[in-house]
């Protein structure tokens, strides 16, 4: 009799385990691609559940096999038209090449040269932030905001109904009845010796009913009764949350085109998914500034196009004001990262950040860090005055002129202490 | 007979969507038909209904319903799902296992014709083509792969815990490049069985358990028993050996237990594919030929209506399209073609011989055609099939012609077409087409220096002036190089005994 089976409801998926191991095989590759795909656009939609396709050259799977080219053989095949016997076909140009595909197509083989794994976003994040770390990170767990986790922690003889433990009840049970019963089965057959050993006649018939009495009861003993209930119990186990704000702070004076927005925007891409990989909770501020600042939406953010000149010093007091109000220090990383093409409008202003990084905000920050983006020519107000902050551990600046120095410039500003850059 | 009301057999076949009671029914019908009249015994049929994912799963692991764990799988598993989400390959309505009972996954999507079409052609000509070719009664044994398969898995996923993923991997790979050379054609393996086979590996561990003798460690290593049999100018092997894989498993010096059980895996798996590798083009062509007579006879017997046979036509043509050469879709003859023409015509030359037929056939004139196509099924494998059956019917059918390909030539000739000079020429060389030696270059063991290097030389035997893809047979060399743990040489020969090429790993 045939077998008929609905395989459907099964857990797909055998080829996962498979798929790492491939996966681990053409690691190498996958982190070479790694630059290539930032500087295309994939990178962009990386907030959402997008994935990323890396293109793999074929891994070899060697064999003892013919090399197409040589020896003299027979071939069949169909469909012949014209041909009779004795007729002579000029092999194509070149040849070897050209035509060795379709000769061997005899052999299964697949041609594999370039193929493309697909990875989910998470596989990506992993190869691409791997060997990086946050620096300073402390983590600093949210008092307000405390998430709660649900433990098995035994058993309770209190709850609600759909808890129940069918199972343990039942132990409870079965034991409770044994027990009582065993009482009255003990009486019983003591009452039952008894008997067999009396002549009196009254005595008999007190001690029968006695033993009915008896039986009765024993068959009352319940099934279940309230004392057998077991119910699975579950803990609250407080769950820290550790949260980072991320402060993204963007010149978008006159002087910043399309080419500048685009390196800075993919630039503070990069650094809110480092995060995210990094912390449970991110969030965002974006601020703009051109002669005043702004906190804005992420839309506004990127794509707004504003006219004038630059004054920096606004928008780091008011990102010192936001921090101050809503992102106590005690409670959240604070990361801030700053983009600019480096003008500004005096030197007064340059030197006031300056003394605005080093007195107030570099002090309550995890890090920070300043891209400047434009061709290294003549050291702007503000490239100079940040300069002399350079020593100090929680802040970092770098150029970038082309998007191809973006991912060297953030591995740059996250590798590993340990590590030397490759 | 079966019970069912021929009605209402009727609309549920032409209802595009099926439910289980169809497949059911559909498996009892051409179960039945295909036991009364066609006289086939098969392996108890277990049908699964799968996804698409799990399809690609299944092609993944070769059909196998589990396997040991390897990324070549993986590889595999990407590469198909790739080209399944860009369109650019269909997956095939079912796959089936040669096991007992016979597994066959059919493809959820399937419309109702394609399930009974793939229940007829699957679990009936598979199954009993599974069943009873001499091939597969010889070389595997279906009512214990998955088994053994699962021992397999659980030995290997042992070994990666305690020797590491990347050894594993390493012997693994190294025994993949070797898996077509690492089987027996001549002897018949034992059944295989997890339970055996884990019995066996304890039955090893405590022999040596037991015969261990730490005096005798410190005697010098020399192979005593080897020298009783062996005086220093004999030979080793005797024979030469064309298993590599097993020869590896049996003599690799001191390659450690573990190591050599995972050869024999290999070796046990590419042994079962064996069989299917022989007998691509009868297998698809008698299940072919096997759907085509019982969706005939259930429509005969009023099961089926005509919507339902258009529908069935369209596709058994679809299947047996053969494009001509040069055709952009050609990629070589298609086997279920092939094989579908000439079981056809084993019907039909014992049934309407033609003055040719009577010449070229005598033994079938007159038979019962049944009888004739079974006994073809039981006893040859493809190159042996076409050169018993290939009649000059269907080679002018096919308009089948052979060209010569010598490398030294700017030409190719046409050495052969339809006509009565070329039938004998075309049928011998696509009789050679479908040998093993045409695809699989000839290498055997040679010789292994016992008594001083541990050397092994492998001699591979030039035919038709092929020689070796020189990178991968490379690459091959330094995997054997890495499980035989000493130098290995490889020698191409050629007719007239001369070494053409020379190679080694040392």
């Amino acid at each position: 009799m045939s077998n008929i089976v609905d395989r459907r409801k099964n857990a797909k998926g055998k080829s996962i385990n498979n798929r790492q191991k491939f996966l681990k095989r053409v690691e190498d590759q996958i982190k070479k691609a790694i630059p290539d795909i930032i500087n295309q656009e994939s990178i962009k939609d990386s907030t959402g559940e997008g994935k990323v396709k890396v293109p793999i050259r074929g891994i070899k799977e060697p064999n003892f096999r013919h090399d197409p080219h040589s020896g003299k053989k027979q071939i069949v095949r169909p469909g012949n038209k014209q041909f009779n016997e004795g007729d002579k076909v000029a092999k194509p140009e070149g040849s070897g090449s050209g035509a060795g595909q379709g000769k061997g197509s005899n052999s299964p083989e697949v041609t594999e040269d370039d193929f493309v794994v697909i990875l989910s976003r998470d596989e990506f994040l992993k190869y691409f932030f791997e060997d990086l770390e946050l620096p300073n990170m402390i983590k600093k767990y949210m008092a307000s905001t405390v998430d709660f986790r649900q433990q098995r922690a035994g058993f309770t003889k209190n709850s609600i109904p759909s808890r129940l433990n069918i199972v343990n009840s039942f132990q409870q049970s079965l034991a409770r009845q044994i027990s009582i019963r065993g009482v009255y089965d003990q009486k019983i057959k003591k009452l039952k010796l008894e008997l067999e050993a009396t002549e009196d006649a009254e005595a008999k018939a007190q001690l029968e009913e006695e033993i009915t009495r008896l039986e009765r009861l024993r068959l009352t003993v319940p099934f279940f009764d309230d004392v057998d209930l077991r119910y699975n119990h579950f803990e609250r186990v407080p769950q820290p949350v550790t949260s980072a704000v991320m402060f993204c702070i963007m010149d978008v004076s006159a002087s910043m085109g399309y080419h500048e927005k685009d390196i800075a925007k993919r630039f503070f891409t990069l650094l809110y998914l480092f995060l995210s990989k990094q912390y449970e909770r991110v969030e965002l501020v974006f601020i703009r500034h051109h002669t005043e600042a702004k906190e804005v939406g992420e839309e506004e953010f990127f794509n707004s196009r504003e006219s004038g000149g630059t004054v920096v010093a606004p928008s780091l007091r008011l990102m010192k004001k936001i921090a101050t109000e809503r992102y106590s220090e005690s409670q959240w990383n604070i990361y801030c990262c700053q983009a600019s093409d480096g003008d500004v409008w005096s030197n007064g202003d340059a030197i006031d950040c300056g003394q605005l990084l080093k007195n107030e905000i570099l002090p309550t920050v995890q890090y920070m860090a300043y891209i400047e983006i434009k061709n290294r020519g003549l050291e702007g107000y503000l490239w100079h005055a940040y300069k002399k902050l350079r020593s100090q551990e929680n802040f970092s600046m770098r150029n970038i002129n082309d998007i191809s120095q973006i991912w060297p410039v953030f591995r740059a500003l996250f590798k590993k202490k340990d590590l030397v850059e490759s | 007979m079966p019970s069912f009301d021929k009605e209402k057999c009727r609309a549920m076949f032409s209802d595009p969507s099926w439910d289980f009671e169809t497949i059911q029914a559909a498996d009892e019908l051409t179960t039945w038909i295909g036991k009364e009249y066609f006289k086939l015994d098969i392996y108890t049929n277990q049908i699964e209904i799968v996804t698409s994912e799990q399809m690609l799963d299944a092609y993944a692991l070769i059909g196998l319903p589990t396997s040991y764990p390897h990324w070549k799988f993986g590889k595999d598993f990407v590469m198909n799902q790739n080209s399944y989400r860009k369109g650019q390959m269909g997956l095939s309505y079912e796959m089936v296992i040669n096991s007992d009972p016979c597994i066959s996954y059919n493809m959820e999507n399937n419309s109702t014709c394609m399930m009974v079409l793939v229940i007829a052609h699957a679990c009936q000509g598979h199954n009993a083509f599974f069943k009873n070719n001499y091939m597969f009664k010889d070389w595997t044994s279906a009512d214990s792969i998955i088994d053994y398969m699962v021992f397999a898995r659980d030995f290997v996923m042992k070994c990666e815990d305690e020797f590491g993923h990347e050894e594993v991997e390493r012997v693994l790979d190294a025994c993949h490049a070797l898996m077509e050379h690492g089987i027996d054609k001549y002897k018949k393996p034992p059944k295989l069985s997890s339970q055996k086979e884990n019995e066996r590996l304890k039955r090893l561990a405590k022999a040596k358990h037991e015969s261990y003798n730490e005096l005798l460690k410190t005697l010098p290593p020399a192979s005593r028993v080897k020298k009783t049999k062996f005086d220093k100018n004999s030979k080793y092997p005797l024979e030469p050996e064309e298993n590599l894989l097993y020869f590896i498993e049996k003599n690799a010096p001191t390659l450690p237990g573990w190591k050599r059980e995972l050869v024999r895996i290999v070796r046990k798996v590419s042994q079962y594919y064996y069989p299917q590798t022989m007998t691509k083009v009868m297998n698809e062509g008698f299940a072919t030929f096997m759907h085509y007579h019982i969706i005939h006879k259930m429509f005969e017997l009023e099961y089926l209506n005509d919507g339902f046979m258009l529908e069935f036509i369209k596709s058994h043509t679809g299947v047996i399209y053969q494009p001509p050469f040069d055709n952009p879709y050609f990629s070589g003859i298609n086997p279920y073609t092939l094989g579908f023409n000439i079981f056809m015509d084993i019907k039909r030359i014992c049934e309407n011989p033609t003055e040719e037929d009577r010449y070229w056939f005598p033994n079938l004139i007159g038979r019962n055609w049944l009888d004739e196509v079974i006994y073809a099924m039981e006893n040859f494998r493809d190159d042996s099939f076409i050169a018993q059956y290939l009649s000059p019917k269907v080679i002018r059918d096919m308009k089948l012609f052979a060209v010569y390909d010598d490398e030294d030539s700017e030409f190719y000739e046409i050495s052969a077409i339809h006509n009565e000079r070329g039938y004998r020429k075309v049928r011998e060389f696509l009789s050679n087409q479908y040998d093993r030696s045409y695809r699989v270059p000839d290498i055997q063991v040679d010789s292994v220096d016992i008594h001083k290097t541990s050397k092994l030389t492998l001699m591979h035997k030039i035919q038709h002036e092929k020689l070796l893809d020189e990178h991968d047979a490379n690459d091959t060399l330094q995997y054997i190089r890495y499980l035989w743990e000493f130098p290995v040489e490889l020698h191409s020969r050629n007719r007239a005994g001369i070494d053409e090429d020379f190679m080694s790993a040392k």
